[in-house]
């Protein structure tokens, strides 16, 4: 009875092959509030990068950073705050709590991803979430963005405290997010599908100063 | 508000970010099966209430989702540490400049690491 953890979780693959039509979680949204078209006069742009393959590791930082090493190629980010992305900066993983990581990829990729890293992990104690389907990606890119999120969150956005590279959960208006930097143009909000609508219609709000556009 | 630093983050944190969440160390009873009512009551609900330094449970509910303990002053409502589960407290009732037990330990340390 070797790998008794790998053989007694049971996975599944969310993504289907049924013609079940999907929607992003801001597409409501969308008919609702409208999305303006970016323009000439726009400071900062919105766009929601949806279907992501979003998976949650929880476990010790030397077996994860291991197995996530040899099956993804970058290496876990151990200091508070990380965010380490891949060559092409489609993957990427964020330190979230100590002992928690949050690890985004091209949509379609998630299932593949955690059952090779159930493979590489063996019996280690850990666990891996998909939580694909319970959140979705909202970037924030243009010379505005930072206002934008001045306006948004408590947590100072100040490039000498919120350097390329970090990620932090915080608060933004009355909800919650987890903001990071992967760019110095670029900012992106990790937002509960519940609260999409709630945070799209407040970044509408609070980009119109800037002539905020969204691209669809 | 509080401008509060999670151990588990490494840095401050606005109060929003946070929930007070009682009293800390308070140990529950090693045999509950066997201990009396009046113990038990204690433990369960009843709770210091004192002026000056106190030690608290706190999670940084919006965040790392940890749970931490805070050193903090009642009447001036100052900070004066934050620390991890299961680590003890530096300022104490007793020793409210600091323990000096603990600036002895980290002494001896720093000599063990420069011997």
């Amino acid at each position: 009875m070797s790998n008794t953890a790998v053989e007694t979780v049971r996975t599944f693959d969310t993504r289907t092959e049924a013609k079940i039509p999907v929607e992003s979680p801001l597409t409501y949204s969308y008919r609702r509030s409208g999305a303006p078209a970016p323009t000439a006069k726009s400071r900062v742009v919105m766009r929601e990068r949806a279907f992501l393959g979003h998976l949650v590791l929880c476990g010790g930082a030397v077996v994860l950073d291991g197995a996530v090493r040899a099956v993804l190629g970058i290496s876990l980010p151990g200091e508070p705050q990380g965010l380490v992305q891949d060559d092409e900066g489609k993957r990427s993983i964020q330190w979230v709590s100590p002992d928690e990581w949050l690890v985004i990829v091209p949509g379609g990729e998630e299932f593949e991803l955690e059952n090779r890293l159930r493979a590489a992990l063996g019996d280690a104690h850990f666990a891996i979430s998909n939580v694909s389907g319970g959140q979705t990606l909202v970037e924030l890119e243009g010379e505005a963005a930072r206002e934008v999120l001045m306006k948004s969150v408590v947590y100072d956005v100040h490039p000498s405290h919120f350097p390329v590279g970090k990620g932090v959960t915080t608060i933004f208006a009355k909800t919650t997010v987890v903001l990071r930097r992967p760019s110095e143009e670029r900012w992106e909000l990790v937002v509960r599908r519940s609260f999409a609508d709630y945070t799209y219609r407040w970044l509408l709000d609070a980009g119109e100063e800037y002539a905020i556009g969204v691209e669809r | 508000m509080f401008y509060i630093h999670c151990p588990y983050c490494g840095e401050y944190r606005e109060e929003e970010e946070f929930h007070p969440k009682g009293e800390a160390h308070i140990a529950r009873p090693a045999d509950p099966e066997n201990c009396s009512d009046d113990e038990w009551g204690d433990y369960l609900f009843f709770r210091d209430n004192p002026r000056g330094i106190h030690h608290e449970l706190w999670v940084h509910a919006v965040g790392c989702r940890k749970f931490f303990n805070i050193t903090r002053n009642t009447v001036s409502y100052e900070i004066l540490e934050t620390y991890k589960m299961g680590e003890q407290p530096t300022y104490t009732a007793e020793h409210p400049e600091g323990r000096p037990s603990a600036e002895a330990e980290t002494a001896s340390l720093r000599e063990g690491v420069r011997a």
